[in-house]
């Protein structure tokens, strides 16, 4: 029983950490220009492609690899922003977020028309990092080295990313810009740079996600995208849309909450797990659990 | 040093600014008064690239900046105290300065500044590690002063630096102002505090409904009936 419950728990942090990652994105991006950044799933699939097939087709280390599909999906990212947010940063919110979800729809069509409607498979993990193993930590709990792998990368790219909000000067820039976007400008702040940067920096976290959720899952699909976009941005209004320690915490919580779902036997409704916090919190604290009601002034 | 030429703003259908024009002198303080919604705060927007205009000019010592984006404004040396001060509440009050350095590269030149403002407000200096949204009104305004002051502007726009605060902090900050035209900025300030503004500046506009209504000395409006009546209280 005590064991079955550490293995569900780890899973449920190992998995909870990609939607983190993923969550970092819809809530930064919210935070500065306040637009549900519908794409963001199609950027964590497009990260998980990129690593494919860096891996499999350039043959190049798997390290490289994520750090490649970041990179890709930074520079995609900024890109989707230049072309389809910025030209209706003027007008209506709605016209943005339909601009968004057009994109999202292009890129999974992309992806479906370049690789297909069936899953394809990430090399196993023994032939690309090391085979899996599991620990024993104490009596009868289980973890296994790719789940602190996966757990511990993202702790550490989440660890970088606070650091560079609280401490560099563009990540002041940034926090200022998501406080207050026209006093931020009034600083000499460039801010449609700094809008460039929450791109680039959400993208990239969420291209990280997508290469460890392929490696953990073993599987890539064209419309991967959908449904654990869907569950990042739950994880990130739990955690308070805005709040860079929301969408930590709402995404392993969602991850747990998740796992532990399968665990009492509600496996067929893992999915809609998600889909019920969401409904709750926006009926209940629309906030989030880490929310400020500062004022946006935009 | 400024000078805004037959500037027409609009938001949409609404006419904000028709036909403005004004000009501000190196060393003057000079103060824009007017009702509410009359439009001073978007003349100061438009100063600092916030809102464009759909026509006029906007020239700042021969250049004409009415198409720089607002950081490009305060490259060229004009910040602007916002109205409602617009502190960045979960920030400190030490990065709330740092940030009006944002511009400038001098990392000596900024800890000094920073300390000549803590100097001049010492309870900012106090609270300095306190996010900027726990200050009081006076702090605050202390505070969105002393940041506009970090980015070292020729020009400093100030957007009603007194509402809302007690009459003796008031006073102080009308103090304030006139200490930092002493020391070389030059200062466009907008209030609802005709009598105060009056007070201190050298020249004066007056809008009603998005157009100039008078201009002249700021003692020659004191005396002038109309001003008297509209905004005097007279
Ligand atoms: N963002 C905006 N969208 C639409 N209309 C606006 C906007 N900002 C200002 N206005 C309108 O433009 C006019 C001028 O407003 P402005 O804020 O410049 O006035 P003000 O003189 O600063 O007034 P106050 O003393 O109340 O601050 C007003 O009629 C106002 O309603
Ligand atoms: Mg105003």
């Amino acid at each position: 029983m005590l064991s079955n419950f550490f293995v569900q728990l780890m899973n449920g942090i190992a998995l909870g950490s990609t939607y983190a990652l993923i969550a970092l994105g819809y809530t930064m991006v919210y935070g500065i220009i306040l637009l549900i950044n519908f794409a963001h799933g199609e950027i964590f699939m497009s990260g998980a492609f990129v690593g494919l097939i860096l891996v499999t087709v350039f043959h190049v280390h798997i390290i490289i690899a994520f750090l490649g599909a970041m990179l890709f999906c930074m520079i995609m990212g900024v890109i989707i922003e230049k072309i389809a947010y910025k030209p209706l940063r003027r007008s209506t919110r709605l016209a943005a977020l339909i601009s968004a979800i057009g994109v999202s729809i292009f890129l999974s069509n992309l992806a479906n028309l370049i690789f297909g409607a069936n899953p394809t498979s990430y090399p196993p993990t023994k032939e690309i990092l090391f085979p899996v193993k599991s620990f024993e930590l104490f009596a009868g709990a289980q973890v296994t080295n790719l789940q602190i792998l996966i757990i511990a990368t993202s702790a550490i790219l989440m660890i970088i990313l606070q650091y560079f909000i609280k401490n560099t000067r563009i990540g002041k820039a940034m926090r200022a810009t998501s406080q207050d976007y026209d006093t931020a400008a009034l600083m000499g702040i460039n801010v449609n740079k700094i809008i460039s940067y929450t791109f680039a920096i959400g993208s990239s976290l969420a291209a990280a996600g997508g290469v460890l959720v392929g490696i953990y899952f073993g599987v890539v699909k064209y419309n991967m995208g959908t449904l654990v976009g869907l569950k990042a941005f739950t994880a990130a209004v739990l955690g308070g849309i805005g709040s860079i320690p929301g969408a930590m915490f709402g995404g392993i919580a969602l991850g747990i909450g998740e796992m532990f779902a399968v665990a009492i036997g509600l496996s067929s409704y893992r999915d809609a797990i998600a889909f019920g916090i969401l409904i709750i919190v926006l009926l209940v604290k629309p906030t989030g659990l880490f929310g400020t009601e500062i004022q946006k002034k935009v | 040093m400024l000078n805004i030429e037959n500037i027409d703003v609009n938001y949409g259908a609404i006419r904000a600014l028709v036909q403005v024009s004004l000009e501000v002198n190196e060393g003057e303080i000079v103060a824009l008064i007017g009702a509410n919604g009359a439009g001073k705060s978007t003349t100061l927007r438009s100063i600092s690239g916030l809102v464009k205009p759909q026509s006029g000019k906007i020239i700042f010592e021969g250049k004409e900046i009415h198409n720089f984006p607002p950081h490009k404004v305060v490259e060229i040396g004009i910040s602007q105290v916002p109205e409602g001060r617009r502190v960045f509440p979960l920030m400190t009050v030490l990065e709330n300065l740092e940030l009006g350095a944002f511009s400038r590269k001098d990392r000596a030149g900024i800890k000094e500044d920073i300390n000549n403002i803590f100097l001049r407000f010492p309870r900012l200096e106090e609270r300095k590690q306190q996010p900027a949204g726990t200050l009081s009104g006076g702090e605050q305004q202390m505070l969105a002063i002393g940041r506009a002051l970090m980015s070292r502007p020729k020009l400093l726009l100030m957007d009603e630096p007194s509402m809302g605060l007690a009459p003796m902090l008031v006073q102080e900050i009308f103090n304030i102002v006139k200490e930092i035209n002493q020391t070389g900025t030059t200062i466009l300030l907008v209030e609802q505090n005709a009598r105060m503004a009056l007070s201190i500046a050298n020249r004066a506009y007056v809008l009603e409904t998005g157009s100039l209504a008078m201009s002249g000395s700021a003692k020659e409006l004191a005396e002038n009936e109309e001003v008297q009546k509209a905004y005097l209280g007279h």
